[in-house]
């Protein structure tokens, strides 16, 4: 493995705890969005609003680590991509603007209107930054976006693969999302809200199968060189990523709990690293290389030593916050 | 430097304008919420300590407070800064596309910063309740350095845009190799990022006294606000002095490294010894127009002697010149003027306080630091400008230009506006957010101040 490949597979972890954790946030302010407005919808919202409120900024930053080595260790892929896609990069942004202040703003106002206003603010937009991210993914997965950049910054991604790939990524984050709150509802206790997410958990995995399905037919037509090694190479990761999401929907219909998260989260790590085995060893199939849009090797070596710096201080920080918000020793208000 | 300017100039120049605009209006919005983020975090801890050693409710009580407004700063100034990394790539895409490998060093270690940032943030803020009081302190210690460290790698890429080196071009321009211990330690990183690690500290300390002086001359002069107003201003009136030495050392650095920005917010048109300080002015190329000049002050400054020559506008080629000299020249002047006056301040609070270990029981005191917050923003507003515009028309000294390095997508005005009004949203939203916090708090009374932590929790320690 040269070093532009290990850093192109930091850049997929780090696309993956995004896609798994920020996915999840994001699923959360869909279903906080569906809850319904009155009563109906006030015991999900608390609930969801317990799970995300300790964990959803250290979350976020999976994207801006992301952002970082993607512009640090592949220069070209970076500004080609955003040269190319700015609108739905920039409507991401957007939502994630509108979103991150509405979330934080709700938790501190009193007023019932405005934590209204706010509250809806945070989940619309909920829906927009996975769906555009979705279209920036499938735009690069159809080869839209050339190697020299400004592709063009409408036809690029208005496309059946690129929008199919945004509504799956709506899909799997609120698939995502009700899963982890199904968890979190069974440890608390919750009956009621344990079953009110099962439902919405089968329904998304349903939802974001079908858009699976469809967006592999896209694939065939749009994005041939992808299709052609996921269905080779990357195969094995497809049945795998198939064998956990029917394996999730068995445990849940017998209400098991154990392996819901890990299953949940073994569906989707398999798709992302699907993707990556299908579009190796090109960054922007089929017109840049990994090789080709490499930074020079110093610079590889900074990445790897802060993604060990990243393993060795992060992930034990995270996993010591995500634990005392599963003890309950974290509020959710202040 | 291979020519790129291939774009047809109208549309490329009316980009790069709006560009520069959102950029710097951006990047003003988040620094605010930045400083809050570096130098808050030991603000709180010093009230939170004084509050476990002493058994202080206020003290504890005040932490608190400053906990819970930093959550709504902390989740603001997270959003603006992910805006700045995508503005990067919308904005400045060959910049990236050239000079990623090598700038992009500086911001994947502060990506770690930040990460370890935002976990301790979230323990620290969410477990007043339920952790135990010096786990809870010490669960906050991790932010102050942490902030610190992001401070220093974000400005540290920026004196590498001021002061580039260690990368090696080939012949079509592009970086072949990088030595990043040389682009994280370039000659601008150790004035540049002490000069604002203080800059921080300077505002965030100020800024929170402010708040509390505003209270207390509306009559609020309980223990609270007393202590409220104290622990910060001790801290800004501590950095003030060592601001001022690190800022003299800067522009005297700045003199040597970047002769064209120093030219152009000094005002100097002709090279030459003797050269006169001008405070204030319009600069023309006629020479200054009124401002007071001391005679043979600059070169003195720049090198002990009036003998030192000072390199004039004139030395600089008209295609390498910085815009905008009489903004650079007031931005300079407004920053180190309100440097003096908070130094000022800082010694009136100094020596009242060794005197009688009070505050100055004078209104003009309370009215002093009531604006001493908002003017240390002001000169953080007014040395970025010199920093940034001061050094154009390069975005990579020497290097890159700004016009080389802007998008060519459509519509960046109306994104600019677009970002105007949801940043005016934010802004808004964000005071809003926080007078209500803070009325919330004055309804509770600072009498019925209780300690934050449950009462378990401190049976147990």
């Amino acid at each position: 493995m040269s070093k532009a490949d290990a850093a192109a597979a930091i850049l997929w972890v780090g696309a993956t705890f995004y896609a798994l954790f920020g996915g999840a946030d994001f699923g959360g302010g869909f279903w906080d969005l569906i809850a319904g407005w009155d009563e109906r919808g006030q015991r999900p919202r608390e609930t969801i609003q317990r799970s995300l409120t300790p964990v959803w900024e250290a979350n976020h930053v999976w994207l801006i680590f992301v952002l970082v080595v993607l512009w640090t260790a592949f220069p070209p892929a970076f500004s080609a991509i955003f040269s190319t896609l700015y609108v739905p990069i920039a409507l991401a942004a957007l939502g994630i603007v509108l979103r991150g202040a509405g979330f934080a703003f709700r938790k501190s106002l009193v007023g019932l209107r405005q934590r209204r206003a706010m509250g809806a603010t945070f989940a619309i937009s909920s829906l927009l930054t996975p769906f555009f991210m979705g279209t920036v993914v499938g735009a690069i997965a159809a080869g839209n976006v050339p190697a020299e950049g400004n592709g063009d910054a409408f036809s690029s991604w208005i496309q059946p693969l690129p929008l199919l790939i945004g509504a799956m990524f709506v899909a799997t984050g609120a698939y995502l999302a009700a899963v982890f709150l199904v968890g979190d509802t069974r440890r608390a206790g919750d009956e009621e809200m344990e079953r009110y997410f099962e439902r919405r958990a089968l329904g998304a995995a349903v939802v974001a199968g079908a858009f699976a399905a469809a967006g592999l037919f896209a694939l065939h037509s749009e994005a041939r060189y992808v299709f052609d090694r996921l269905t080779a190479e990357g195969l094995p990761l497809v049945v795998l990523s198939l064998l956990c999401g029917a394996a999730l929907l068995l445990v849940l219909l017998r209400g098991g709990r154990r392996l819901l998260r890990p299953l949940a989260a073994g569906a989707v790590i398999a798709v992302i690293w699907g993707w990556g085995v299908a579009q190796f060893p090109y960054l922007l199939p089929t017109s840049l290389r990994i090789d080709q849009a490499a930074a020079p090797d110093p610079t590889m070596t900074i990445i790897f030593i802060v993604f060990a710096a990243a393993a060795v201080v992060v992930l034990p920080s995270l996993a010591l916050l995500y634990t005392l918000a599963q003890r309950d020793l974290l509020e959710s208000e202040h | 430097m291979p020519p790129l300017d291939l774009l047809p100039l109208a549309a490329s120049e009316s980009n790069l304008l709006a560009a520069r605009e959102q950029m710097a209006f951006t990047l003003g919005f988040h620094i605010v919420l930045s400083c809050i983020g570096v130098a808050l975090p030991a603000t709180m801890l010093v009230a939170n300590y004084l509050g476990l050693k002493k058994g202080d409710a206020h003290a504890l009580e005040l932490a608190k407070r400053w906990s819970k407004a930093m959550a709504v700063t902390f989740a603001v100034g997270a959003v603006t800064g992910t805006v700045l990394s995508f503005e990067f790539g919308l904005l400045w895409p060959q910049f990236e596309h050239r000079f990623g490998s090598v700038f992009g060093i500086a911001f994947a270690i502060e990506g770690i910063f930040f990460f370890v940032e935002a976990i301790f943030l979230a323990v620290y803020i969410y477990g007043w309740k339920r952790l135990k009081p010096w786990a809870h302190f010490w669960s906050g210690v991790p932010m102050v350095i942490t902030g610190i460290g992001g401070a220093f790698s974000v400005v540290a890429a920026n004196a590498w845009m001021n002061q580039p080196q260690g990368f090696t071009l080939n012949a079509a321009g592009e970086v072949v190799d990088v030595e990043p211990l040389k682009v994280l330690f370039n000659p601008a990183t150790g004035y540049e990022t002490a000069h604002m690690i203080l800059a921080a500290y300077m505002v965030v300390g100020f800024l929170v006294a402010s708040i509390y002086a505003v209270g207390m001359l509306k009559g609020r002069r309980d223990r609270l606000h007393r202590l409220g107003l104290v622990i910060p201003l001790t801290i800004a009136c501590l950095a003030t002095p060592v601001q001022l030495f690190v800022g003299d050392t800067a522009a005297r650095e700045i003199a040597e490294d970047q002769p064209a920005k120093f030219a152009a917010m000094e005002c100097i048109y002709e090279t030459g010894p003797d050269q006169t300080e001008y405070l204030g002015g319009i600069c023309t190329e006629d020479g200054v127009k009124g401002a007071i000049g001391i005679p043979g002050l600059d070169s003195f400054l720049v090198g002990w002697s009036t003998d030192t020559e000072v390199i004039g506008l004139n030395h600089i080629p008209d295609d390498e010149e910085p815009p905008a000299h009489t903004l650079l020249h007031l931005s300079f002047d407004a920053m180190v003027g309100i440097g003096s006056a908070l130094m000022g301040l800082a010694l009136w609070f100094g020596f009242v306080w060794w005197r009688r270990r009070d505050i100055p029981q004078t209104p003009w005191f309370l009215r002093a630091v009531s604006i001493s917050g908002g003017a240390a923003i002001v000169a953080l507003w007014c040395g970025w400008i010199v920093t940034e515009v001061g050094r154009q028309p390069w975005i990579v000294n020497g290097y890159m230009r700004t016009s080389e390095a802007v998008t060519e997508a459509g519509g960046i005005w109306f994104a600019f506006g677009l970002v105007l009004l949801l940043y005016a949203g934010l802004g808004t939203g964000a005071i809003l957010v926080l007078r209500g916090m803070s009325r919330r708090w004055r309804e509770q009374g600072a009498e019925n101040v209780q300690s934050p932590y449950a009462p378990q929790a401190e049976e147990a320690s």
